[in-house]
This record gives structure tokens, sequence and C-alpha cells, in this order.
């Protein structure tokens, strides 16, 4: 008697359920958010400090001098906006050439999983390795010469193809299938139907993954020092074929130098340009990429 | 009176009355769309009842190692509602889909037999799906207007079929054929997506119709929308059967008997148990099954 009075008390059946592994898992996940973001803003924090005093006007203007307060960025700067315009130019065709031959025109057979596959591997591989090939493939092989802004831009392309196929593709796949139908159904040819339904909805996804993989290519370093990309250049490259430094490269180049004005105030002030520009690309590049979606 | 309504009491007649092509309405030869099929004008419907438009011979088609149709036979008469019922997996999307060639985009589908549309087998080599469907024009199940405007969905067909002469004008004759335009004549500009969802079935059906193809495929056209928005397609249905041929597929056998003249009935297993005059199948199906089927036994 006594049990079945107690029990009907305690479980009315809508009682308080434990919510102790709730909010513990919910402080680890604030607290793993917490780690990334605090860690990066210290980082912004002490690099603009340092920069403070050394990246101005002068810094942006001149060439690079042995003497750190007469020490400029403007050749590394305009190298690296070169070597991105032309990495854009030549992966965004490819890549997307690429992405809407997997998804729409090749059909699902061996070969054709052969190659995604071998997409994805290629988009883990090693940078380094992409600067060898780039070494015996551009500068070798086509003797486009050592460290020109040509041989750079094929290099890093490279490099990046594999990330730009691998996002146009997934951005191609999540047109609906139902809007292919549509089109087809209108007496669309294949090409009509990329052109006229596919593409449009699959571009801000495309132009995304674009952007991202740029951010990847303007902080490449090393495949730059593998085809001899010369760490300082005094002039502004003139030409594709002249020799060419990228902002990354100068910075280390600069880290290296004995003088502690080098290492933390120029070498800040360098890499606080290389953030802003990189910041200002990717959002020119959003920004573009919203009109688009507007407007269809 | 309809066509419908006209169809059977004229049938007896058809026999003796040539068919009466009109040289010069056939602009499809000049669109780079023939595909090998002499095109009949749209003639007085009094002289089409009953001609076959489209006919199978032993249809079968394969997803993989699985038939989802089994030897399938029908005529299609010309310019009347023929609707396709069965329980859901009967084959009868599939048999929609095998008329116009969609099926030729699905990787693993293979068709054996014969489809003949207008007296040539759409399966000939000779035969380009694209150019097939031009003249076979397609609704789907859920609306699926693209996020263009409104003007650039109607426009899309006669944009890619090449025919963008005069286009207001045929976006506007294909809204009011699909009794749309009332109601987004100020709106023609604005996107297709912010329509109703029947409003939205509407424009497709719009879509389909403006490079005026001679049959129209319609695969549960209604069966997203509420019953208001059913009921408008169904009249549009009616009356688009006074030029068109349509070919409905629908889970709904009150709507098949509202809408359709002829009535095939698929059970499982992609086989064509009966084919009929609606009024037949609905009141006297020669079928056990296809009376056990009508009448909710099964299914």
């Amino acid at each position: 008697m006594a049990a079945d009075t107690q029990e009907a008390s305690v479980d009315s059946g809508f009682g308080q359920i434990s919510r102790t592994k709730d909010v513990a898992f919910r402080l680890l996940a604030l607290a793993a958010t917490l780690i990334g973001i605090v860690s990066l803003a210290a980082l912004l924090l002490n690099v603009a400090v340092d920069a403070v005093g050394w990246l101005d006007w002068g810094f942006l203007t001149n060439p690079p001098h042995p003497n750190p307060n007469n020490a400029g960025f403007l050749p590394a700067i305009v190298g690296s906006i070169a070597i991105m315009i032309m990495i854009a130019l030549v992966t965004f065709p490819l890549g997307v050439g690429a992405a809407i031959y997997l998804e729409e025109y090749a059909s699902d057979g061996y070969l054709t999983r052969f190659i995604q596959l071998n997409i994805a591997n290629l988009a883990g591989v090693p940078s380094v390795v992409y600067g060898l090939l780039g070494l015996g493939l551009f500068v070798g092989l086509f003797n486009i010469g050592y460290g020109s802004v040509l041989a750079a831009a094929f290099t890093v392309s490279l490099l990046i193809l594999p990330i730009v196929i691998i996002s146009a593709q997934e951005a191609i796949r999540s047109v609906p299938d139902s809007q292919r139908q549509a089109s087809y159904g209108m007496g669309a040819t294949k090409w009509q139907t990329i052109r006229n339904v596919v593409l449009p909805r699959a571009m801000p996804g495309i132009m995304t993954g674009t952007i991202l993989a740029l951010g990847r290519a303007i902080g490449e370093t090393a495949p730059l020092i593998m085809i001899a990309a010369p760490t300082t250049v005094f002039g502004v490259p003139n030409s594709l074929l002249s020799k060419v430094s990228a902002m990354p490269l100068q910075i280390y180049n600069w880290a290296s130098y004995p003088q502690t004005e080098f290492q933390y105030g120029v070498v800040a002030a360098g890499v606080v340009t290389l953030l802003v520009i990189l910041l200002t690309i990717n959002s020119v590049a959003i920004i573009i990429r919203n009109r688009y979606q507007q407007r269809t | 009176m309809t066509n419908r309504q006209m169809t059977s009491s004229e049938t007896e007649q058809t026999d003796d009355q040539q068919p009466n092509p009109t040289p010069g309405t056939d602009s499809l030869a000049d669109r780079g769309t023939d595909i090998g099929v002499e095109t009949s004008s749209r003639d007085d419907p009094a002289t089409v009842a009953d001609r076959t438009i489209i006919e199978s011979r032993d249809l079968d088609v394969y997803y993989g190692d699985d038939q989802a149709l089994n030897g399938i036979s029908m005529e299609i008469p010309e310019q009347q509602v023929t609707a396709l019922i069965g329980p859901s997996g009967c084959g009868k999307s599939t048999f929609l889909r095998s008329i116009n060639r969609m099926n030729d985009l699905i990787d693993i589908a293979r068709v054996d037999g014969e489809l003949f549309f207008r007296e040539k087998n759409v399966y000939d080599d000779d035969v380009d799906p694209v150019a097939l469907r031009r003249r076979i024009g397609m609704v789907f199940q859920s609306p699926n207007p693209f996020p263009k405007s409104i003007y650039d969905n109607v426009a899309y067909g006669l944009r890619v079929q090449g025919q963008d002469d005069n286009l207001d004008e045929k976006v506007h004759t294909a809204l009011e054929r699909a009794a749309l335009l009332d109601e987004v004549e100020d709106q023609l500009d604005s996107s297709g997506l912010d329509l109703s969802g029947g409003q939205q079935q509407r424009l497709c059906i719009a879509r389909a119709i403006a490079p005026d193809p001679e049959v129209i495929l319609m695969d549960e056209p209604a069966s997203a929308l509420d019953p208001v928005a059913t009921s408008k397609i169904e009249d549009l249905i009616e009356d688009l059967a006074e030029e068109y041929t349509v070919i409905i597929v629908t889970h709904n056998m009150q709507q098949a008997a509202r809408i359709s003249d002829k009535t095939a009935v698929f059970l499982t297993g992609g086989n064509l148990v009966e084919f009929d005059d609606t009024t037949k199948i609905f009141e006297n199906p020669e079928s056990d099954r296809v009376e056990d089927y009508i009448t909710g036994k099964f299914g």
C-alpha cells in the first residue's frame, strides 16, 4: 500500500528529466568555439599592436630596403595580386568545366569514379609537392622562367584546382533535379539546360568555393619557393614573365633578418597588409556573389 | 459542346472522313524539330476523333534488373484526355515518361518494344529525343517553375526552341490558355516562385503549352495542390483537350472519371490490365481486378 502511493506521487509521467549531459555538452561546445576565436583574436591584436608605427603609406608604396625604416612592401603586394588574378582566370573556367563534365556529362562508370577519387586525393597533396611539379613542368619543360608570374600562378592554380572542382561539383549537385527535368521536358538540349538552369542556380555556391580556394592560394609560400620565386624583388613586376615575389614570401624573408625591427615591426606590418588584402578580396567576392543570388 | 462530348457521337462517322491536314500550319519543320514524323495540323475535332496519335506495342521498360513495364500495348487517341491510373509503383509514370523519352535521362533505364508517335517509332535511331520533347510537352507532379520571372518561365521553351519571334504575344497567349493571365498580368516581371502552389502549376502548364506542342503529358499534376487549385487545373485540362492530346497520370480515380475520355488501368508489376472508354472502365469493367481497384477493395 505505502509503496503504491509513493510511486504514484513520484512518477506523474511528466517529471523533470536530467539535463546534466545537455548542459555539459553545451559548455564543452562553447569552450571549443571560444578557444578558436580567442586565440585568433589574440593573434590579430598582437600583430596589430606590433605593426603600429611601421604600417604607413611609405611601407605600402616603397620597394624593400635594408633599412627597416625605409622597408616597403609594394613589389610583393603587386606580385601577389597579379598572381591571384591569373589564378582566378585559370582555375575558374577549368574548375567549373571539370565539375560540369563530372556532374552532368560523365556517366557513372569506373573511369568517372577513378577520376573523382583522384581529385579528392589531389586536394590533400602537400603544397610543396605541387611546387616540385610546377618546377618540373612550367619552369623546366615549358621554360616560362624561374619564379615568373605565370609559373607561380600556374603552379598555385594546380594546387587549388581540386578544391575548386569539388566545391563546384557540390554546388551543381545541389541544384534540384526537378529543375533539370523541367528544362529537358521543354525540349532543351543538355547545354541549354546547363547554361540556363543549372549554372545560374549553382553559381553562388561555385563562387563561394572559388573564393575560399583563392584565400588559400594567397597565403601559399612553399610552392613559390620551389619554383624559385625570389623572396625579395625590388621592382614591381611589369610582365607575366618577370620575376615576382609574393607577400608571404617577403614576410618570410624579413622574419629571417637579424634586426629586431624587421622581425617584429616590419613583419607585423606585412602580416596586417596581407590579411587586409585577403579580407578585401573575400568581401568583394561575397558582395558580387550576393548580387548574383538576388538576381535569380 | 466540347470536343469530348462530341467524340462519342461522331465516332461512327470518322471512318469515311478524310483527315484534313492544312499545309502551312506546320511550322515545326521550320524550327528544326523535324523528327521524321509527318506532322498533322490541328483539325476540326470531329475529323480527328479516335485517330491514334500514340501507340505502344509490347513496350517493356527496365530499371537495371527490375522490370517496370511489362508488354504494354495501347493506342492513345488524338485530342482527347487519356488517364493512366493504378496503385503506386504500377508503372504508369514510367509509361508516361517513356512517351517523350524522359527515361533516357536515367542511366539504368532500358526500353524494349516500340512506341509510335504519329506512326514513327520514337525509339528509332534517327529520332532525336530533344526534337521529340519539343512536340510533346510535360507537366510534372510538383510545380517546378524556374527561379526566374513569370515571363521568362513561360518564354523558356520558346527561347530554347528558337521560337523567339513575337515573344510577348506568345507568352500572353500561353498564360491566357493556362487561365493564369488575369491573376499575373501586372506582375510578369516578378519571380514565378512568389506564386501560390496552384498558380505555379498553372504557370508550368503555360510554360509547357507556350511552344505549342501536340501532346501534353501530365504526371499527377494536381497531387500537391489543395481542392480549389485542383479543380482549376481540372477545368483547364478539359479546355486544353480541345486543342491538345492530354495524357494524365493520376492517383485520384474521381479525377480520372471527371476529366478523361479514355482510362488505362495499370496494376502491380507494370501490367496494363484494361484500357477503354472512361465510362466503361468505371461503370462496367471487364476485369474483376479493375473492378476491385475502382471500388477501392485494394490499391
